[in-house]
Order: structure tokens, then sequence, then C-alpha cells
């Protein structure tokens, strides 16, 4: 008899990140992660909305410890996760290679989404330096706006597998927010894996919860969902924006659109994405206006 | 309504069946996967409301805590019309006079925890002047601890006359018995304890103080809800019943539900026969009432703490 020398292949199962663990889906629904040549490589959950309210629901717990902690801190976790990235890089490149990039293309991708989290990472006890302010006013106040995070947020992660992941859920998770990601639905792979990286580098459970399944059915519940902040929406197409804005007026959640396609481009990665995600507090505290007493000192 | 128990402890009190863990495990995970319909779930949301014991025993609580608390008890979400109102406070002793004025002549009671809550560790005079105190009060049901140190050391007697003390000390307030079943170790005592309690003279059995984890879990629920239903079988006497703690979620409370009507019955399927203990389980049915009725999920910030 011959004996084959073949070893099975061993698929994963990709499964939902929520709450700092790994849930399947409650919806007991799959589906086949294909290779650029229609071979298939995985298999993925497919959310249902009860993921996603879980999700919202851990954002929202995990929300005031990650937003009062302090900010350095928070920049030495974000630096962590490149560090944790780096140290799995070929894991990676090899995971987009089978989306269909050019091992180049993989590299570069990769590369930059380390370089993404290292930029934001500095920025974290960076910023509210630059964007808070000490307003003159014409009344015996000290008035003064700091920023503060919106919240939760859901990020609709752009078609960049990584890359634009990153450049999306840095900026929010720098500035304190919490984040509910719905990874791109094409590509959906590398969203998991990053989660996987997220678990082990310090992240609190909650701080970020990354969910794969279909825009269609799930966008309506998490852009109507009361105990959601803000959306942003990071496709340059911006035809599915009007109903966004629509859907999102129940509590007046911001919806922000940041059209970009090449997420390589220097550029792009900004301290304004942090702002993006700021509420700015504004506070009149009474003093005596010395000046105005008339002593010249 | 009176029961006909003889007070008097006998050692056959203690003999019932041994308790199947794995089967009970696997029972009440069956109860977890009924399909529920919208109008049903809505219904069932309804009845939760209605069942709930909305609870404070806090070290910090005070007579504005507990002002607000039955505030919201009365008024649960006034944005919805045709709310119930919850079944209960439930509150320390020192606090019954406050939620008895609070409450005026509205339907829901006052119950005040009693006799050394949550420990139990207190002589018998003391937990007896305790419950006249609650009762003289205003208190309409009394929620007391047994002596879990005596019971699992084997002293069932003195867990029984203690019992039967405190029911009569209660007068016409209604007698619910904790049985903290998270200090009894194993289903086969919380079984022993329910019937100790039942033929001591208890109105209700509750599964915790809430103080202790686990707390109510619906192994332990549907061991007590099954004694009860033995007990009615037998004497035609109803019991009722009470998890308490950790009960915080309406999913969880809708599978309490379904666990008692296949257990007891519609019979039991009412305030004056079966309580939720909880603190927060209320706003948690409002919010999924909320969504039934906007279609949206919701979020706690538009709905009262207490």
């Amino acid at each position: 008899m011959k004996k084959s020398t073949q070893r099975l292949s061993v698929l994963k199962t990709y499964k939902l990140y929520i709450g700092g663990q790994f849930p399947r889906t409650e919806s007991g629904r799959y589906v086949a992660a294909l290779d650029a040549n229609g071979n298939k490589i995985a298999n993925l959950c497919l959310a249902s909305r009860k993921d996603c309210r879980e999700a919202i629901v851990a954002a929202r717990g995990a929300l005031g410890s990650w937003s009062q902690r302090a900010a350095n801190n928070r920049g030495q976790i974000l630096y962590r996760i490149a560090e944790l990235v780096e140290s799995r890089k070929e894991a990676f490149i090899a995971e987009l290679q089978q989306q269909g990039l050019s091992r180049s293309a993989a590299t570069r991708e990769t590369n930059a989404a380390i370089d993404c989290l290292i930029y934001y990472a500095g920025w974290c006890d960076k910023y509210q330096a630059i964007f808070s302010t000490v307003n003159p006013v014409a009344s015996s106040h000290y008035n003064f706006s700091v920023c503060e995070p919106m919240g939760v947020v859901t990020l609709l992660a752009p078609a960049s597998p990584l890359l634009g992941l990153v450049s999306v859920l840095a900026p929010c998770v720098a500035g304190g927010n919490t984040a509910v990601v719905l990874a791109n639905e094409k590509r959906s792979l590398s969203a998991i894996s990053l989660a996987e990286v997220l678990h082990s580098s310090d992240v609190p459970g909650g701080v970020v919860n990354i969910l794969t399944g279909s825009y269609a059915e799930l966008l309506p519940w998490i852009v109507e969902h009361r105990d959601v902040n803000a959306v942003v929406y990071a496709e340059k197409d911006a035809a599915q924006l009007p109903s966004l804005r629509t859907k999102a007026t129940g509590n007046l959640k911001r919806v922000l659109h940041w059209p970009l396609d090449d997420w390589q481009q220097a550029e792009v990665q900004s301290p304004y994405r942090i702002l993006d995600l700021q509420e700015i507090k504004t506070t009149w505290h009474p003093i005596q206006q010395i000046a105005g007493s008339g002593a010249s000192y | 309504m009176k029961t006909t128990r003889p007070a008097v402890f006998k050692p056959s009190l203690l003999a019932g069946p041994a308790i199947d863990q794995t089967g009970v495990e696997e029972r009440t995970a069956r109860f977890t996967k009924r399909s529920i319909k919208a109008a049903s779930k809505m219904q069932g949301l309804l009845m939760t409301l209605s069942m709930i014991d909305l609870t404070t025993l806090e070290g910090k609580d005070s007579v504005g805590k507990v002002e607000q608390l039955c505030y919201k008890a009365l008024h649960l979400h006034d944005a919805f019309e045709g709310l119930p109102t919850v079944a209960a406070i439930c509150v320390y002793p020192s606090h019954v006079r406050t939620a008895k004025k609070a409450l005026q002549d509205s339907l829901v009671k006052v119950a005040s925890v009693a006799t050394a809550f949550p420990a139990g560790q207190s002589s018998i005079d003391i937990k007896l002047a305790e419950t006249r105190f609650a009762v003289a009060e205003g208190a309409d049901e009394i929620d007391m601890v047994i002596s879990r140190g005596k019971f699992l050391a084997g002293e069932y007697e003195y867990v029984f006359d203690e019992i039967a003390a405190i029911k009569a000390a209660c007068g016409a307030a209604r007698l619910k018995v904790i049985l903290e079943t998270g200090e009894l170790g194993s289903l086969d005592d919380v079984r022993k304890a329910s019937q100790l309690a039942i033929a001591a003279g208890a109105d209700f059995i509750k599964t915790s103080t809430g103080k202790i984890q686990p707390a109510a879990t619906l192994p332990v629920t549907l061991v007590m809800l099954e004694t009860i239903r033995d007990h009615y079988y037998k004497t035609g006497c109803k019991v009722g019943m009470k998890p308490a703690g950790g009960i915080s979620t309406s999913k969880l409370a809708l599978h309490y539900l379904v666990m008692l009507n296949e257990t007891l019955g519609a019979d039991w399927m009412n305030p004056h026969w079966f309580r939720f203990g909880a603190s927060s389980l209320a706003n948690n049915v409002l919010l999924q009432i909320a969504k039934e009725k906007e279609g949206c999920y919701q979020s706690p910030n538009y709905f009262s703490v207490d």
C-alpha cells in the first residue's frame, strides 16, 4: 500500500473578537473565505445583529477605564501592538498574499500598518496639548476647551485589509474611544488576525471588538443603535453616506466620512484623525478679573 | 391564606429524592433554547417587570436613595404607557418606614430583610426582635436568612425551629426564606433546605442574599421549584419562589419564566407566587421593551438609574 506523504491542510475558522474573547457567532452562520483563485482558505463567522449588540455592550463597558487611562499608557499599549505585529510580520504578509496581494504589496502594507501604529502611539499623550485651548473671553471667566473621547465608535473598515483597518482603528483608540470594527466584507482575514495580536498585547478586553459579516445586514442595526456615539465610514465611494446619515439621527451620532482609497500616502496619517473623534468640552470658570480692577503690575 | 402545616420538626422532612446534577443541568439548558416569538416576548418582559423585587441592600443606603428607588418602582419609565409597577421594594429594616411612606397606598409591597442579613450569625432573640421591628415598621414581607452554619453542621432541627419562630413573629407578613444556595454546596442540600423551609412555614423560598457568588442559577432554582411542586402535590399548599442575585438580563429572566411555566405551570406565573430579586434587571427589561417598540437597540443613557 502506498503511503501518502501529503499532509492534510489545517483550515482555520476565524472567530469574532468581542469583549476580549473569541466567540463564534451566536447565529451559527459561517461563510468560506476564498483566495484570488477561488479556493477556500478559511471559514469566517457571519456575524448577526446580536453579535453587534454584544460588541457594543462590551465597548461601552470598556470605555470608562480606557478613556481615563493615562495617555502615555495608551501610547505604550499602541506601541506594544506595533511590536507584536512586527514579530508576526511574516504571517501577516502570507495572509495578505492569500487574499490576492503580491509579495511586495503585502510587505509594504504590513510595514505601513506597523508604522501607522507607532505614529499614533506617539500622538497619544500629545494631541490634548495641541488641540486644547485657553480662550479669550470678555467676562470674568477663565475659559478653556479640552478634548474628550466621543465614546463608542463604529468603524467600517476600508478595503485595504490591514493598513486601512489600522489607519482608522489607531486614531480612534489613541483618543480614548472604544471601537466596534466591522471588518471589510471582501477581505476580512487580516482583521481577525489583528484581533489575535490585540488580545496578546495589553489591550483591555472590549476596547477593540472586531466582527466579520455582511454590511447590508448589519449596518442599519449599528447605525441606528442608540448606544453608539460615532460611525466612521472610510471608503471613497460616498453612495452609502446619505442613508447612514439619516439612520444616525436617532441619537444624533456623528457620521464621519474619510474618503480615501490609497492609505499608503504619507498625509493620510494625521493627528486630525484623532481630533475627528473627539468632542470639545468648554468650561467657563469664574475668576476675579485682575486686569479689570485697574491694578497695573 | 392559612396554612395548616405542623411546625414540628420530624427527621422524615429531610427525606427526598437524590438530585441528579447532570440531569438538572441538561434540563435547565433546554429552557434556554425555547423559541419565543415577539408577542410572547413582550408579554414575558411585562410580566418580568411586575415580578421584580426592586432591591437596595447596601451599607450606604440613605433615606434619599430609598425614596428614589420607591419613585422608580412606581414610575419605571413614564414615556411608555401601560407599564406595570414592580412587585415590591426590598430594603433593610431601618428603611421600611421610609419606603412605606414613599409608596403610600400603591400596590407595591415593602419587603424587609431581617435575621442578621446577610450572614445570619446572631442569636435567635436578636433575629426575632429584628423581625418584629421590621413588621412593626410596616413591612409586608420579611426576607430571612437561614443559619447555614447550623444547617451544614447537621443541626436541622435548630434551623427548622428558627424558621418556625420567625414565621410566628411575622404575623400577617409573608415570609421568604433565603437558603443562600451558594453556601450550601450541593443540589441535594438545596433540596433538603427547601423541604425544611417549606415545612417550617415559609411562604416563599428564595435562592440567595445576592452577597455571595454564585447567587441564583437555573439549576438551583429548578431544584427548588420541583420541591415546591412535590409539596403542592402532597399537601395542596402553594409556596412561592424567588430567585435573587445575578439575574440582570431580560433574556435570562425569560429563561426563568419558561422554567417556571414548565415546572409549576400558569398558577405560579404571577407576582403573588414568583419574584425576581434584582437591582439592575428592571432597566435591562426596559431597554428590551424600548427596542421592541422602537425597532432599534437602545442606550442605558435614556433610562433613570434608580
